[in-house]
């Protein structure tokens, strides 16, 4: 068949089969009906719900604002589904285009796009991860049990790992006068996401509202009582904290498990593809009926020397999942590529933090607009010469601003001056990310080269 | 009615705040936090509030109509369990 027929024929009849029934997902369905595909659609899911936005269970609802378990998404329009909730999707048979459930069912597809998202890395002892008051908070359910646990109220919660999450249900803790201790490897919070620079003054915020930060520690065990319920934590510098509540923020793992041995370019960074969406499989040659969006992809992007981006940000599963189905059921020349500017927000102790571009890639930083002290301010970031990331403390306006530098590789350091624009701000200064080699969890964007599938290949010389 | 608000996009001009208090409010300075499933008597404060955002940042399902129960999984679903 003829491209174009083929597609004529995709849109009309074609099997789609979406797997991961979340934010990409929905967003991708909801693309695909706009744009004309009649074909019959399935969506996979293994959590039991209906699409949900997973920013409220960190913020409106530990707050109060909202109960954790209504956050479902609105729906753009009516998507006509077949909807598998509740069951996971265990294996890809590539050749036979088929997906297997867990159930031992298996659905046949045309085209098939992976949106599986990551789960929350979960404390690493396994019979201490178990005991009752140790949470992660990723999913509805997470945050149903959390929230419940949290109106007890809690003698003190322990937050592991000051990242964006932890560092959100440590506000949420304080606002609603909980003691909270939060235990973070780094020296700061947000570290890993923005730098020791920028988190120096996360640290003063967590600190101005009561929350017992501990930097530069691990936690090394949990402890439980005879109940089995967690009453305490021992820290690495030896000091050990009484609480009933912990919270493991620790970061999170790509959902491609189910995809070993199906021969795609899945591994723990998740699934390669091309800017088009399109997966690779695991010698890097490009499929053209797989495609990914949202957490789990790692797509190449122009901004950033064409290396692997990952991210785990909202706008992008949104932004990535249109772009997919768009490609997905049009030809050759039609087909968009997904080059999307990061950017992400947070909110934590009243403050609204938002971000552009790729901060962690930063060298320098240099506060271009009001200042450190009263935490209203933007930063921008610089590498090899060029404007490369923003963050803004309070000062969302001027975001946009800055993002077309970024976009247009505008010269670092910036030479403009702002009505606002302080000495303090006239030189750049070390943007102060940790050790890469060093993990930390949670920076949100991972950038990343190397072969599709992360399998490291044995070179072994000839002998004489 | 459910809804969500498109943080990338908000600018923080609270018109949301002023137009439907009991479902958007302010957190500090510019932080927006909301109620993404607000009753039906929000209804027409939530419409004018979407109407009135400047960047148009909120998505909303169920304004304008009258059946409470929005498109569900389980209407559409033909095998979900
Ligand atoms: C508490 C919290 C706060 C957040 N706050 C912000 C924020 O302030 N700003 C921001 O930009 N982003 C934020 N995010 C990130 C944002 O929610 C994600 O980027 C977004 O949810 C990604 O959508 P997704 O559809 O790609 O993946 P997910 O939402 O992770 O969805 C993937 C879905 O696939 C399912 N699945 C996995 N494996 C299988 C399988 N084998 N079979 C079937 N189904 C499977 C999963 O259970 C899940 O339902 C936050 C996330 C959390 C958890
Ligand atoms: S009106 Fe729009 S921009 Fe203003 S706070 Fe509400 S959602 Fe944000």
């Amino acid at each position: 068949m003829p491209a174009e027929a083929f597609h004529e024929w995709l849109r009309r009849e074609g099997r789609i089969v979406i797997v991961g029934a979340s934010l990409a997902g929905l967003r991708a369905a909801e693309t695909l009906r706009a744009e004309g595909f009649a074909g019959p659609l399935t969506m996979i899911g293994d959590e039991p719900y209906e699409p949900y936005d997973r920013p409220p269970l960190s913020k409106a609802a530990l707050l109060g604002m909202a109960s954790p378990d209504h956050t479902e998404l609105p729906r753009r329009r009516d998507i006509d589904a077949t909807w598998r909730l509740g069951v996971a999707a265990a294996g890809l048979d590539m050749a036979a285009r088929r997906v297997r459930l867990a159930d031992g069912e298996e659905v046949p597809y045309d085209r098939l796009l992976i949106a599986t998202g990551v789960h929350a890395r979960p404390w690493p002892k396994e019979d201490e991860a178990q005991l009752d008051g140790v949470f992660v908070l990723r999913t509805r359910d997470d945050a149903v049990r959390l929230h419940r646990r949290m109106k007890g109220p809690p003698r003190r919660v322990l937050i592991i790992g000051a990242g964006f999450t932890g560092s959100e249900i440590a506000s949420a803790c304080r606002n609603q006068g909980i003691a909270v201790t939060v235990a973070e490897r780094a020296g700061a919070p947000l570290v890993g996401a923005l730098g020791g620079v920028i988190g120096a003054v996360a640290a003063e915020l967590h600190r101005e509202n009561g929350v017992d930060l501990r930097t530069g520690v691990m936690v090394t065990g949990l402890e439980g009582d005879v109940t089995g319920r967690v009453r305490a934590a021992h820290l690495s510098d030896g000091s050990v904290v009484e609480t009933d509540v912990v919270v493991v923020s620790l970061g999170a793992t790509r959902n491609t498990d189910w995809l070993e041995g199906s021969g795609l370019g899945a591994g723990p960074r998740g699934i390669a593809c091309d800017a088009g969406c399109r997966a690779f499989d695991f010698r890097g040659i490009v499929t053209d009926d797989i495609y990914v969006a949202g957490d789990v992809a790692r797509s190449p992007h122009p901004l950033f020397g064409y290396q692997f981006l990952s991210l785990e940000h909202w706008g992008n599963a949104v932004a990535q999942a249109e772009v997919a189905a768009h490609n997905m059921i049009s030809a050759g020349a039609d087909r968009r590529p997904h080059m999307w500017v990061p950017a992400f927000w947070s909110s934590q102790f009243g403050v609204n933090i938002k971000s552009v571009g790729v901060p962690s890639m930063g060298e320098e930083v240099m506060i271009t607009q009001g200042s450190l002290t009263e935490r209203r301010f933007v930063g921008v970031y610089g590498y090899q010469g060029r404007v490369i990331a923003a963050v803004s403390f309070d000062n969302t306006r001027w975001l946009e601003f800055y993002q077309r530098l970024i976009e247009t590789g505008a010269p670092f350091p910036v030479e403009f001056t702002t009505v606002d624009r302080r000495p303090e701000g006239r030189k750049p200064v070390p943007a102060d990310f940790p050790d890469p080699s060093l993990p930390t969890h949670g920076p949100t964007v991972t950038l990343s080269g190397y072969s599709p599938a992360d399998r490291q290949l044995v070179f072994t010389p000839a002998r004489h | 009615m459910r809804l969500v608000v498109d943080l990338n996009k908000c600018q923080g001009y609270a018109q949301c705040a002023f137009l439907a208090p009991g479902v958007f409010t302010m957190h500090g300075e510019e932080s927006l936090v909301y109620n993404p499933r607000p009753g039906t008597e929000q209804r027409e404060r939530v419409a004018r509030a979407v109407a009135a955002c400047p960047v148009q940042a909120i998505t909303a399902e169920g304004l304008d109509d009258a059946d409470e129960e929005p498109v569900g999984a389980g209407r559409e679903a033909s095998d979900a369990r």
